[in-house]
């Protein structure tokens, strides 16, 4: 069977091949495994592991977002902590500048009060004691006549007279005003 | 003694004729080897296609050991020796990894107990299927002309040394790699299976040899011996596969890599 070869070359015994065909059986079968290797099995274990790097890529992606958008949200938490912070303290700060402004305005407005109360009551004083004093002259005039002219028992009928007495009376009575505001003062 | 209940075994020394077989239906070549690679191919696609039905992301049993299998020739086997660009000679490289495990496996298997490389026809096919990988890999990778000028002469060699180095690298490249990538395998499994026989035949014929109990002695030693004959021929049936895939591949690699 493999005569031309044992004449080109010595004698190979066991290798040489008992039957040619078993090199191209073994060159069909191992290619036929290999179709069969690059069709299904490599293909099934690789895009198993495909899927799976996959999956923890997606899992560690996932992760990382999840810790992302938490340490957003504390950096938010914490900047409207700092924000609603400074907000009381401004609020404080306005509430106190506030506060010592109505005080300022109340006070101010009552001393207005005091003070227009005041001024009233000084008004209201001084008219009192002008009237008070203008009848107390018509008065005392009509009564210190009456009670001269009883005392001295004479009538005075001299108007001319009687007009000068009056008038001398009421001098000395203005050269008194002290007293006279002091009365009006009690009254 | 127990020498004459037993019918002495006839002793014919192991051989040759023991690795040839007869036919079957008539026709020379379709021997006990024959049936066995067409045995080991069904085998094997079927282990591969039934190990990686299904797979999910969240292996189970069957999964990882599957995807143990895998990983161990994918990995250590074809991704460490080629690197980048390895998917693609991962198919032929499984496959031929597989194959010759199972085949060299058979010697110690119970029903066939005949390695099937130890038939050096098939051996040669698969070598030359391995030859031929490689170079394509080579040009197209690099193109044939860059592809052979490379393969033949490395670079930065001095021109007076080209007489030499071209017929050798000539040598190494094309002729020598393929003959022992197929002679590496084929002596492994035929001088196993061999040694076995010698192991087993001559034990059998001295056990049951009826004259000297030390022989018989012997041939009991030699029979026990043979158990870790079997233990050492399923490993060297594993490395075979194993060095025939790593060389298959680091060929590859050396033809598609750029400095050489």
């Amino acid at each position: 069977m493999a005569a031309p070869l044992t004449v080109l070359l010595v004698n190979l015994g066991p290798l040489l091949p008992e039957h040619p065909i078993e090199i191209i059986l073994g060159i069909v079968l191992v290619l036929v495994i290999t179709w069969a290797c690059s069709k299904f099995i490599v293909p099934r274990f690789e895009n198993m592991y495909h899927e799976r790097s996959e999956a923890i890529q997606g899992g560690i992606e996932r992760a990382e977002k999840a810790q992302a958008e938490a340490k957003a949200a504390l950096q938010q938490y914490r900047e409207q902590l700092a924000g609603a912070r400074d907000e009381a303290a401004q609020i404080r700060e306005d509430a106190k500048t506030q506060g010592a402004q109505i005080v300022e305005e109340m006070r101010a407005t009552a001393q207005a009060e005091a003070d227009r109360i005041t001024a009233r009551a000084t008004a209201q004083i001084r008219a009192q004691r002008d009237l008070a004093v203008g009848e107390l002259r018509g008065e005392i005039g009509g009564l210190a006549t009456s009670l001269a002219g009883r005392i001295v028992g004479e009538s005075l009928a001299d108007d001319a007279r009687v007009e000068a007495t009056v008038d001398r009376f009421l001098a000395e009575l203005a050269t008194q005003p002290a007293r006279s505001t002091r009365v009006g003062d009690k009254a | 003694m127990s020498h004459g209940m037993l019918v002495p075994l006839e002793y014919h020394t192991p051989g040759l004729d023991d690795f040839k077989f007869p036919g079957t239906f008539g026709v020379s070549w379709m021997d006990k080897s024959f049936w066995q690679i067409i045995i080991a191919t069904v085998l094997v696609i079927g282990l591969w296609l039934w190990l990686s039905h299904a797979m999910k992301v969240v292996p189970g049993k069957r999964q990882v050991f599957a995807e143990y299998c895998y990983d161990f020739v994918r990995n250590t086997l074809v991704r460490d020796i080629i690197g980048p660009g390895f998917r693609k000679w991962l198919p032929y490289l499984l496959a031929v990894f597989s194959f010759v495990l199972v085949n060299n496996w058979f010697g110690e298997f119970f029903i066939f107990m005949f390695p099937t490389f130890s038939h050096v026809g098939y051996v040669y096919g698969l070598a030359l299927v391995s030859w031929v990988v490689y170079i394509v890999a080579g040009i197209r990778a690099k193109g044939p002309l860059k592809f052979f000028k490379n393969s033949i002469l490395p670079p930065d060699v001095p021109w007076p040394l080209w007489i030499l180095i071209i017929p050798l690298e000539f040598l190494s490249n094309f002729i020598t790699r393929p003959v022992t990538l197929a002679l590496r395998l084929f002596v492994n499994m035929f001088a196993g299976h061999l040694i076995i026989m010698i192991f087993l035949v001559g034990g059998g014929y001295l056990l049951t040899y009826s004259g000297s109990p030390l022989y018989n002695v012997t041939g009991g030693i030699s029979i026990l011996f043979s158990f870790a004959l079997f233990g050492l021929e399923l490993f060297v049936g594993f490395l075979q596969a194993y060095v025939f895939t790593v060389l298959s591949a680091q060929y590859v690699a050396t033809s598609i890599s750029s400095e050489h």
